[in-house]
């Protein structure tokens, strides 16, 4: 009946900081509802700007809803290792013989099941107050459902990188939004690509590619730059 | 051939590159005087009027260089950050930090004249056009690295922060120019190319030589910049004691 202690598996490893971050998280409702929340009153912002035309409106609201949902997963990016820096944990995530990148990436997939997930179940409700159809607006979830991992992962980076800077909150939307450019592109022209009639797979397609590569390289360059704000 | 990488490393130091670089940035930014005058003088005098644009197109002395640098300096300056990162050298990260300011100079540059020329070509100061908004992107990536620089106050954590943001930031830098071209494009092609070109011969000549002496510039700025900060991050040893007193 004994048990041979052996240090976990990394899968093991990256399960528990997944779980730990999703009850994290979920204790803490503000965290989940305040960038839902954010992402609706931004959105709803746009037609009480440029007027109430539907044309118009229907033109604009890939564009709008997808810049929306960005402004609003940036908003929880900075909490992604701040808490962790300030009690320490992270210190141990560092030292841990588990690599750091493969937490790093437990860490992001959880911002992303806690922000990105609301705001692709939300966005069709948006959606449908900008006049958007049936059809657009499921490319609209599906082009927010691949794109929103990406944010995640790269906006990972700029959340380590901002690690206890003084006006982290602003200068990380300084470094991660134009990183964010190409997601925005393919994700809001997905939308109208289809609704010109062009398709939507190569938009698709391309979100896919991005999101593969950020999978691949984002949680190395987060590990190394979290090291380096851990000196 | 242990001599030679002795010999090489030597200017790594801040102390010996400091020296080296106030021997040298006058020699550049001498070279960049000369040769912009003459490139001035070939494009306003020698180069003839276009066909089509009249005297307008003269600006792209000014604008082809400035648009040239700005996207090659974050290379180099990406190039010196993961330099820094793998050999942990002090001196590439002052190198990067030294060159932002100039880079972000010429894509604000390039965006300025290209928006002077748009207006009397195109009838309108800004377009939407792929180039022109992979510029701005530009702009706010090198203004991106220089806030970040700002906002940490251990100058060795800054380099090495700023270092991943610039290794990042090149690696994007070809997929957000290919997006943004994808997304729209309307602006002329390239005149010049490899396989030759479509400009007569003295605005070719110009063009090339307001290049080299855009280079000699960003070359002496980058220079004179890192001889500034190596004094302000040395500033407590005493050679720099000697060296301004």
């Amino acid at each position: 009946m004994t048990a041979a202690v052996r240090p976990l598996g990394m899968v093991h490893v990256m399960w528990a900081v997944l779980q730990r971050e999703l009850s994290l998280g979920l204790r803490q409702k503000g965290e989940v509802l305040t960038p839902l929340m954010f992402f609706m009153v931004i959105a709803s912002l746009f037609p009480l700007g440029v007027g109430a035309d539907s044309a118009l409106l229907l033109r604009m609201a890939p564009g709008v809803l997808w810049v929306s949902a960005m402004l609003a997963a940036m908003l929880s990016l900075q909490r992604m290792f701040a808490t962790d820096y300030a009690d320490g944990s992270l210190e141990q995530m560092v030292l841990s013989p588990t690599p750091l990148a493969l937490l790093v990436l437990s860490k992001s997939i959880a911002h992303f099941l806690l922000s990105g997930l609301p705001l692709v179940l939300v966005a069709p409700l948006l959606g449908v107050q900008f006049g958007l159809d049936s059809r657009a607006l499921g490319i609209l979830m599906l082009s927010l459902l691949l794109g929103t991992p990406t944010l995640s992962l790269i906006g990972s980076i700029g959340a380590a990188l901002t690690l206890g800077v003084r006006g982290a909150g602003v200068l990380l939307s300084l470094l991660i939004l134009p990183l964010y450019i190409p997601v925005l592109i393919f994700g809001a022209g997905a939308v109208e690509a289809d609704a010109a009639g062009l398709g939507f797979g190569g938009h698709f397609s391309l979100l896919a590619a991005l999101l593969i590569l950020s999978l691949f390289f984002s949680p190395f360059a987060t590990a190394a730059a979290l090291r380096i704000s851990l000196e | 051939m242990n001599k030679r990488a002795i010999s090489w490393f030597k200017f790594a130091s801040p102390q010996n590159f400091y020296h080296l670089a106030g021997r040298m940035w006058p020699w550049f930014a001498g070279l960049a005087a000369v040769l912009a005058s003459v490139g001035l003088w070939i494009s306003f005098f020698v180069a003839p009027i276009d066909a089509q644009q009249g005297q307008g197109y003269r600006i792209i002395f000014v604008h082809v260089p400035a648009s040239q640098m700005a996207m090659f300096i974050y290379l180099v300056m990406a190039g010196w950050s993961a330099f820094g990162l793998a050999f942990n050298t002090r001196l590439s990260g002052m190198m990067a930090s030294a060159l932002a300011p100039t880079g972000a100079l010429f894509a604000f540059l390039s965006l300025l004249t290209g928006a002077l020329w748009g207006k009397p070509m195109w009838g309108t100061w800004w377009v939407w056009d792929a180039r022109l908004t992979s510029t701005l992107i530009l702009l706010f990536l090198y203004m991106g690295f220089m806030a970040l620089q700002a906002s940490i106050d251990d100058p060795r954590r800054a380099d090495k922060a700023c270092g991943v943001l610039a290794v990042v930031g090149a690696v994007n830098v070809p997929i957000i120019y290919f997006s943004v071209q994808w997304w729209n494009t309307l602006h002329q092609g390239a005149s010049v190319s490899l396989k030759g070109s479509s400009m007569a011969t003295p605005m070719l000549l110009g063009m090339l030589i307001m290049v080299l002496a855009f280079w000699m510039y960003a070359i002496a700025m980058g220079l004179v910049r890192v001889r500034s900060i190596i004094l302000e991050r040395e500033r407590h040893t005493e050679w720099v004691k000697h060296a301004v007193a």
